[in-house]
């Protein structure tokens, strides 16, 4: 029977119907639920790594251990894990090896859109691109065959669209886990230079194989119509050419390197005009135009964002857009739930007027209005070291109004070694870990630091504050950031102070705190002056009643954190139990 | 039905628009069609404004409603209603849940809240209804099943049948809140909409 399944959800079946054993990830949009729905089967290991270089680490020695092996992370995890990543392209594998990469085009979450596609061209790996949920199972099972066969690593790049949309995929039988034998090999896998010369031969060889392969693959297949207009297309932007232009022929890549030159040449002289249809990058277009290949692609299309059916009717077909009605709305950007500790930290590093370095979470909210209270947001664990380095650039007195604000999963991730350059080149920021106990933006996982594996089972716990004094950080504070007088007391304390310094600012995050709720607030009429300042704070627990120009509770959103409270000067806020 | 049928539900995250998503395309799916759904996870689902296209017939390609082609937009609030009309069709059918959640430009003072939204909607969009869901959830017992209301007002405009629907309401709700939300599901059954 058929069932509904996200892209996501799709790859961990493939791969468990495959019979992989092992799958090691680093949350992230649009990849999180990969290896989250792989972690459910019973008789497979599934882990949380602390960031994506880890997790391929652990992909890589479960593969040469002879298991099968899924790692999955979003696109800019690939550039953590690119160090492995290319070497690994050399070693080759033992158990197969899929890795999936999982692109953001229209950075519905991220904080860039770039196309990796080009990875597997300068890691000479194998790229496979499912086009829907169904395909996205399918082709995982087939690229640990490919990944076996070859002996190589497998690409697997899928898009937000293809892992966040559910679409009809027929189950089949769990594989068996097979374990194949370990065997020492140094030439193959301890890349010295002389091995690893002897390797890149390999690389080179298995690169030619594959290109011929890539001719027969049923990976890539050609849906003969009308041969007026030729397309060729990959991904989830096959589903818009079909959706679009019904009776044009199609060339569907699902082998998106290397390409099959001959059966794209074919192609070409078959039909009488040729486009490529690819979101981001050129990737298939300029490989074509080397080749000498005459064909249309981003004089047609946007190198920016998501493609859409409606796009490829204009482009191609020469629809009209659907008209617009012109009503004017006011935005709905995202905001911090209400009782969000992060709300304490922005608020008090805004009222202060600090330079604050930032990094990437739920936190980087904090950047946007009303809080506005954060100066940069590079990569996750930048924060850190751009603190270090405009104390470098601009002097001790500066730093003495700076802080660099990280989230406890992004501390672990990344922020570690740049904490650890600070002290050795003696710096004297003020440090703020958001220790909220999660790894709330990408969904709320679980992370070394939280003492919980992915399976939910209790593990060791993280200790962050032994941690940062191990590393010598010698003041370390712990404070509950929704305390607003005693943040902003202990902040102002580790900035005068010209050593380096970790706030590890504690609270649970307000979505999986599950503290029961003993208090209602109401805001009292006859004593709210009607000054907004508590409308400032960004909650939506509390809103503006425009005609009595009177705060007021919203008491199906509010959850009695208790910082508006704190904020109004009027003591206008009323709490009262139960 | 040789032709797609494209819902659009649209709502703030944390509306519990993925419940209603999810329902309608069970019973798709149960009925034999081919579906798709496509939803935005991550940052929008704090507050922001989030949308779920729900697609099914005999062969669905693109899992986004091209712009101009939704049949149906379930809106669980009164401006993002508004937000999504362009990718109705012109004589696209609107469900309104009478619901207002300030964005943050209006709490903030910067902006104000369109009050006579509603009016616009359905002098662009004649087949309007304006239903309030959230009481009629209270009445039924529990206001979160104020989607499960919207379910039975949409699942009729569709034209999907009734007895299917419990089945995936059975499916999809937890035991619990199983009786409350069959009420809530019939209590939509009964609203009349304007089509
Ligand atoms: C290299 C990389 N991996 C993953 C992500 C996705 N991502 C963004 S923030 C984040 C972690 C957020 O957790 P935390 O730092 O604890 O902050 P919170 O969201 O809990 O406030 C993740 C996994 C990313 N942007 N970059
Ligand atoms: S999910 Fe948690 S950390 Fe993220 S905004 Fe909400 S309360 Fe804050
Ligand atoms: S107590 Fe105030 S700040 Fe906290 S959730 Fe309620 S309204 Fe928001």
């Amino acid at each position: 029977m058929k069932r509904l399944m996200i892209g996501n959800e799709a790859i961990s079946r493939g791969a468990y119907e495959a019979g992989a054993s092992v799958a090691a990830a680093y949350p992230g949009t649009p990849s999180t639920e990969i290896v989250s729905n792989f972690a459910r089967y019973k008789d497979v290991y599934a882990e949380w790594a602390p960031n994506e270089k880890v997790a391929l680490e652990v992909g890589i020695g479960a593969s040469l251990g002879g298991a099968r092996t899924l790692v999955a992370m979003k696109h800019v995890g690939v550039n953590v894990a690119a160090d492995p990543l290319y070497t690994v392209a050399y070693t080759g594998v033992n158990g197969g090896l899929v890795i999936v990469s999982a692109d953001d085009p229209g950075m519905h979450s991220s904080q860039n859109e770039q196309d990796n596609r080009g990875y597997g061209i300068f890691a000479k790996l194998p790229v496979i691109e499912p086009s829907d949920s169904q395909e996205a199972k399918d082709f995982t099972a087939l690229a640990f065959d490919i990944s076996e066969e070859f002996d190589t690593p497998v690409m697997l790049r899928v898009t937000t669209r293809l892992s966040h949309s559910q679409t009809l995929v027929e189950e089949g039988e769990a594989g068996e886990r097979v374990l194949k034998e370990y065997k020492k090999n140094a030439p193959k896998y301890v890349m010295l230079p002389g091995y690893a010369r002897g390797r890149h031969v390999e690389v080179e060889k298995r690169m030619v194989k594959l290109a011929e392969y890539a001719e027969t693959t049923p990976l890539n297949r050609i849906e003969w119509g009308d041969r007026s207009l030729g397309i060729i297309t990959s991904g989830v932007a096959y589903q818009y050419v079909r959706e679009a232009l019904p009776n044009v022929s199609v060339l569907k890549l699902g082998l998106v390197n290397p390409l099959p030159k001959n059966l794209i040449a074919s192609f070409a002289q078959q039909v009488e005009r040729l486009v490529v249809v690819e979101e981001l990058e050129p990737v298939i277009e300029r490989q074509l135009k080397a080749w000498g290949i005459a064909v249309e692609g981003k004089e047609l299309f946007t190198l920016l964002g998501e493609y859409s059916p409606e796009m490829i009717a204009q482009r191609l077909a020469g629809a009209e857009p659907a008209p617009s009605h012109g009503l004017e709305i006011p935005p709905r950007p995202p905001l911090l739930c209400p009782g969000c500790p992060h709300r304490g930290v922005f608020y008090t590093l805004r009222r202060m007027r600090v330079t604050v370095t930032g990094d990437i979470g739920c936190y980087t909210l904090g950047a946007l209005s009303p809080l506005e209270a954060m100066d940069s947001c590079v990569c996750m664990g930048a924060s850190i070291g751009m603190a270090l380095g405009m104390e470098k650039a601009r002097g001790q007195e500066f730093a003495s109004r700076l802080v660099a604000v990280i989230g406890d999963s992004t501390f672990v991730h990344s922020g570690i070694t740049p904490l650890i350059d600070i002290v050795y080149n003696q710096g004297t920021s003020t440090i703020i870990i958001l220790d909220n106990d999660t790894t709330a933006m990408t969904g709320h996982q679980d992370h070394p630091a939280t003492g919980v594996t992915i399976k939910k089972q209790p593990t060791k716990k993280l200790d962050l504050e032994n941690l940062v004094r191990a590393i010598g950080i010698e003041h370390v504070r712990v404070v509950d950031p929704l305390k607003l007088d005693e943040f902003e007391a202990v902040v102002r304390e580790e900035l005068d102070r010209r050593e380096p310094s970790v706030i590890i600012a504690k609270r649970t995050c307000a979505l999986i705190d599950r503290t029961p709720i003993t208090t209602t607030l109401y805001v009292d009429d006859e004593v709210c002056n009607g000054c907004r300042a508590c409308i400032r704070i960004g909650c939506t627990g509390i809103y503006y009643k425009d005609n009595e120009k009177k705060a007021a509770i919203n008491p199906t959103t509010c959850v009695s954190c208790g910082m508006c409270v704190q904020v109004c000067k009027f003591d206008a806020i009323k709490v009262v139990e139960g | 039905m040789s032709q797609t049928m494209n819902v659009l539900i649209a709502g703030v995250g944390g509306q519990g628009t993925l419940l209603t998503s999810r329902i309608i395309a069970q019973v798709a799916v149960d009925l034999g069609y081919d579906v798709k759904v496509t939803e935005v996870h991550g940052m929008a689902q704090r507050g922001g404004s989030v949308v779920s296209e729900v697609r099914y017939g005999e062969k669905v390609y693109s899992p986004t409603i091209p712009k101009g082609q939704a049949d149906v937009l379930l809106a669980f609030e009164k401006l993002e209603a508004a937000r999504w009309l362009d990718h109705l069709k012109p004589d696209g059918i609107v469900i309104i849940n009478d619901e207002r959640v300030d964005p943050l430009p209006v709490m903030s003072g910067k902006m104000k809240y369109p009050e006579d939204i509603i009016d616009r909607i359905v002098q662009l969009k004649p087949k309007t209804t304006v239903v309030n869901a959230t009481k009629t959830a209270i009445e039924c017992g529990n206001v979160k099943a104020a989607n499960v209301v919207l379910v039975g007002i949409l699942s009729k405009v569709i034209g999907l049948p009734p007895e299917k629907v419990e089945e995936a309401i059975r499916k999809l709700v937890p035991p619990k809140a199983l009786e409350v939300n069959l009420a809530a599901f019939r209590r939509g059954v009964e609203w009349s909409v304007n089509q």
